[in-house]
């Protein structure tokens, strides 16, 4: 008897990976799933923050895929590493400030160590010719393949037949006539595999896979950058992008109000990190303030919280004033009115 | 070999990082020790079990409060 192969799939959670990965189970190789966590992932964070995503089922949709498929699903923390990545990409941004090219070949690349270290043969992802203008042109696939060191253990069954034939193929592990030739954005040929497949339900993300494709997260994130003069991100500055409303009234510093409680609860836990601010004399939300602050800056940063606090049309309210060692004081100011909360203000 | 029993510390860490550090935590025990995993992500609640079904662990017990969620797993035959 012939060896069973092992293969490794990227997954998502979207439903392109899904049906890659089934494609290959069906011809008898065992998979088994790989995710690699960057840190900007859509998966997780939000609705864990905001109260009223809470609604939503919060699953982490990688996870289900895989248990759908019934295969394991390792995931890989690669926050650190990824960091080159997103800093100084090679092959450049996306619309936004997603570096798609240069992850694919990162994560093709990882996957790559990883079925050396595992003794796996060959890696699948669910990529399809024409579907995203960055990184899924026919002319971007030999790329991801060479750049990443994969080279021919790459199969893309989604469009594996307009692509040269690759190892598995050659080999006889996978017959190349059950695999596809699907192009172009339309998803109708996906929606009708998943049909055939008895899969009827999946996530299938607008933008992308992560935040990076996001023009807002985007912007956030190269106000941060230009704020601080480099590029470089610790986890917790990226997480913090994603929570509140960020205003930035003067280049030295910005204010992160949170817009709901389930937002307040997690900037709590940042108050030894940051001045912190919140109203006291009525109902109003926390906020950080993050930069170097004169104590004229101080005072501006009150009314601006003011703004957001329920007593935003008295003449006076109460900001408390919390510095990160917990020492409080409070000062009065009067709030801002809404004009003058400039709109350029918001980042 | 007597079963250990650990605990994580995952507070603070959003979905899926305490998946991961489980993930990372399960790897140096052996089938039959317990991990306690003690979160502040409600998303725990969905993604932990979910893992441990498709890797073949046991959810023993889970409880939360105080803003706090707190999963007991049993690490199976790897
Ligand atoms: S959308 Fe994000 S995770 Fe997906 S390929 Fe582009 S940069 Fe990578």
């Amino acid at each position: 008897m012939s060896k069973q192969r092992k293969a490794v799939a990227l997954i998502s959670g979207g439903l392109d990976s899904m049906l890659a990965a089934k494609i290959v189970m069906e011809q008898g190789v065992h998979v088994e799933g790989i995710n690699f966590f960057t840190g900007f992932c859509v998966e997780g964070h939000t609705h864990a923050i905001r109260e009223k995503d809470n609604a939503k089922p919060n699953r982490n949709n990688a996870l289900w895929v895989a248990e759908q498929l019934g295969i394991k699903l390792h995931i890989v923390d690669v926050i650190e590493e990824y960091k080159k990545v997103l800093i100084n990409p090679k092959h450049g941004y996306g619309t936004h400030m997603n570096p798609c090219l240069d992850c694919k070949i990162f994560m093709v690349n990882k996957a790559k160590q990883w079925i050396e270290e595992n003794d796996f043969d060959f890696i699948i992802t669910g990529e399809v010719i024409g579907q995203r203008p960055m990184s899924q042109t026919k002319s971007k696939m030999p790329i991801v393949a060479k750049q990443s060191g994969a080279d021919d253990l790459l199969l893309r069954p989604m469009c594996a037949k307009n692509l040269p034939a690759t190892k598995p193929e050659l080999e006889g592990w996978v017959d190349r006539e059950k695999l596809h030739d699907i192009t172009g954005r339309s998803r109708k040929p996906q929606i009708e595999m998943a049909k055939q497949f008895g899969i009827d339900d999946y996530s299938q993300p607008a933008g992308g896979c992560c935040f990076l494709t996001d023009k807002y997260y985007s912007a956030k994130l190269v106000d941060l950058w230009k704020a601080q003069g480099d590029k470089d991100y610790e986890l917790d500055d990226i997480m913090l992008l994603k929570v509140g409303r960020h205003i930035r009234p003067k280049p030295n510093f910005k204010l992160i109000v949170a817009r709901e409680e389930g937002e307040g609860r997690f900037l709590q836990g940042y108050k030894k990190d940051f001045i912190s601010m919140h109203c006291s004399s009525h109902p109003g939300p926390l906020s950080l303030i993050d930069g170097e602050l004169s104590a004229e800056d101080l005072f501006f940063a009150a009314r601006v919280v003011a703004r957001y606090a329920q007593g935003r049309d008295e003449d006076q309210v109460d900001i408390t004033i919390t510095q990160k060692d917990g020492s409080e004081r409070t000062i009065q100011v009067k709030p801002f009115s809404k004009a003058e909360v400039l709109n350029e203000w918001h980042v | 070999m007597q079963a250990i029993r650990e605990t994580l510390n995952a507070r603070r860490l959003l979905c899926p990082l305490p998946v991961i550090r489980t993930q990372d935590k399960v790897k140096q025990l052996n089938p039959g020790d317990q991990l306690e995993i003690i979160c502040t992500d409600p998303g725990v609640m969905h993604d932990i079990p979910a893992w441990c079904r498709i890797n073949g662990h046991q959810v023993l017990d889970t409880s939360s409060g105080n803003h706090e969620y707190i999963i007991i797993i049993e690490v199976g035959a790897k």
